[in-house]
């Protein structure tokens, strides 16, 4: 039987103010523990929250931006709950009255554009950070608390079940952490966990119209987690159907050593979280004109940007929006041109040759040893035909694996193209020599024998001649000789 | 209505509270009294109405972004039951029931 796959994805991001949600306390990562703390975000008795306007319109402009209807009436509710990393026992959240609702999202997979609907994005407070004592988790006796994270503004994304495969899920969460980083409202560093991922899997036959149990993955820790944590879920849901089994509504962990998703708690025995208005804060309304002055501070879109890189640099529909989609390709692409490289052939080669290398290397964009400036060089020593195409790759290999200047690779592996007519002309002339019969029949008017004697000459110089000039050169050769017979 | 004994057990696990049979069907008789007494609210027409989520009439109270030194990490952790180093101490967490 054939599946289908049915995803949908809560993301959470820790949002970029000075001080935390309901407490005045830095927000800081990485001090030392239990400094950023207060009575209010410590739970002590009798302690006040008061609300961060900062965090409410950061939490708009990301609802805003992923086209959301911004609420005119909304509140905070208590999600109660016993864990440690939550020093009241409840969390403040939202509960039936998000800041944003009804929102959605274009991405692109194999070129094809598809909408996903945001449900809902609202305001929370951060929980504290738990630090396991002991040896490991299951041997530990006890666990260590840094409450400097507990306070701090979080938002919580919730996507609707339109994703249908792994590739779509990613597509989503590269565009979400773009507009995110493009309005300024997070860093979102999945690998210090201001943004974090929870995807619900379940699948049913194709055709079907309805959905299967869920199961719901935690743990993930990036983009290609998610999308081997889908890939793995989907195919183990599918076996177990396969052999007659039930898909069990469940909490899974996502093990990326072992790469598999294993059992963590039922679902059936679902929480009951007894939300109720937070009696601490008034009511929050947001009318017409705030929600203007919050949109006219939302920048550049990777919609947008992507419209521009067509209209500005002439790039494709498909280049454009694999670029202006991911944050980080966008930068690296701007700094290339800024760096003086043409749009097209920059383009080109982040979505070819550099991509192919990020995939098989495993190296994020942003690290890579062959920078913008690097590529640019290169792309540049192309332009010019200094090299060739196939020196430029060549060049390229080593600059990714080892960093450095192209120019100078360049130069140190003598890998320029000859550009000395006299020098390339002495080596069409011995090709020629060379190669007698080939000659003659281009003499005799089969002009494509040119073409092996260019190949010839390509090769007796390594790759090192600019096609263009052996062929010319080659023919000039030819010709001349032709008339002296 | 009624509260019966399974009811207040399960709130009574939910709290993390721990009585015997005996207190259940006290609490479950004295739950019932203090529902069936605010039951009376259920007569009152609220068809149309907005539900109030707070008694208080106020709208929008909130702070700039502006940090403030808050506890020292000495007092911060001076009332812990338990501590290690720089940080609080809790039992080790048996079930994996994190949350964010």
């Amino acid at each position: 039987m054939s599946w289908e796959t049915v995803i949908g994805i809560e993301v959470h991001v820790e949002l970029s103010t000075e001080s935390k949600v309901f407490c005045g306390c830095k927000t800081r990562f990485g001090a030392r523990p239990n400094t950023q703390v207060c009575p209010v975000c410590l739970g002590m008795p009798g302690v006040l929250p008061v609300l961060n306007r900062k965090a409410v319109e950061y939490c708009m402009k990301a609802a805003l931006a992923l086209n959301c209807e911004v609420s005119g009436r909304t509140k905070f509710d208590r999600k109660n709950y016993f864990y440690p990393d939550l020093p009241k026992a409840y969390q403040i959240s939202q509960y039936d009255m998000p800041i944003g609702k009804n929102g959605w999202m274009d991405v692109e997979v194999d070129g094809k554009a598809k909408r996903i609907g945001i449900r809902r994005v609202h305001l929370e407070e951060e929980t504290g950070k738990l630090v396991h004592a002991g040896d490991d988790i299951t041997s530990a006796e006890s666990s260590m608390i840094d409450f400097n994270r507990c306070g701090i503004p979080l938002i919580e994304i919730v996507s609707e079940a339109d994703m249908r495969s792994a590739d779509e899920a990613r597509a989503y969460l590269v565009k979400l952490r773009s507009i995110l980083l493009a309005i300024g409202v997070s860093d979102c560093k999945m690998e210090e966990g201001s943004m974090r991922c929870e995807a619900n899997v379940s699948i049913r036959p194709e055709g079907s119209t309805e959905f299967g149990a869920l199961t719901e993955m935690k743990n993930i820790a990036s983009f290609k987690a998610v999308y081997k944590a889908i890939e793995f879920e989907s195919k183990r849901q599918a076996k177990v159907l396969e052999s007659g089994g039930r898909v069990r509504r469940e909490t899974r962990h996502w093990d990326d050593l072992k790469s598999e998703t294993v059992f963590m708690r039922s679902k059936e025995q679902a929480h009951d979280y007894r939300y109720f208005p937070e009696p601490d804060l008034v009511p929050l309304e947001i009318d017409r004109a705030w929600t203007d002055r919050v949109k006219d501070t939302i920048p550049e879109l990777p919609d947008q940007r992507k419209a521009r890189y067509v209209a500005d640099y002439g790039l494709g529909q498909r280049e454009s929006s694999l670029i202006s989609d991911d944050m980080d390709l966008s930068t690296y692409f701007e700094k290339g041109i800024e760096a003086g490289a043409e749009a097209k052939a920059l383009a080109n080669w982040m979505t070819g040759e550099l991509a192919a290398a990020l995939n098989a290397s495993g190296t994020e964009i942003s690290s890579s040893k062959a920078g913008p400036a690097e590529m640019a060089e290169l792309l540049g020593m192309v332009a010019k035909n200094e090299i060739s195409g196939k020196t430029a790759k060549e060049v390229f290999a080593e600059v990714f694996a080892k960093g450095g200047s192209p120019r100078k690779m360049v130069e140190a592996m003598g890998l320029g193209q000859i550009s000395g007519e006299e020098e390339l002309r002495k080596a069409a002339v011995a090709v020629i020599d060379a190669n007698p019969g080939p000659s003659a029949d281009y003499i005799a008017g089969k002009e494509n024998a040119i073409m092996f004697l260019v190949g010839q000459l390509m090769k007796a110089t390594k790759g090192r001649a600019n096609p263009k000039m052996a062929n010319q050169l080659l023919k000039q050769e030819l010709d001349g000789r032709k008339k002296n017979l | 209505m009624g509260i019966g004994r399974d009811e207040v057990m399960r709130i009574a696990e939910l709290a993390r509270l721990e009585f015997g049979e005996e207190d259940a069907a006290k609490y479950a008789k004295e739950l019932d009294l203090i529902l069936g007494y605010v039951a009376k609210l259920e007569e009152v027409g609220t068809e149309g109405k907005e539900a109030l989520t707070h008694a208080q009439e106020l709208v929008n109270v909130m702070r700039d972004d502006v940090p403030v030194e808050g506890l020292s990490q000495e007092q911060a952790l001076m009332n812990a039951p338990a501590r290690k180093g720089e940080f609080f101490l809790v039992p080790r967490i048996m079930d994996n029931s994190d949350e964010d």
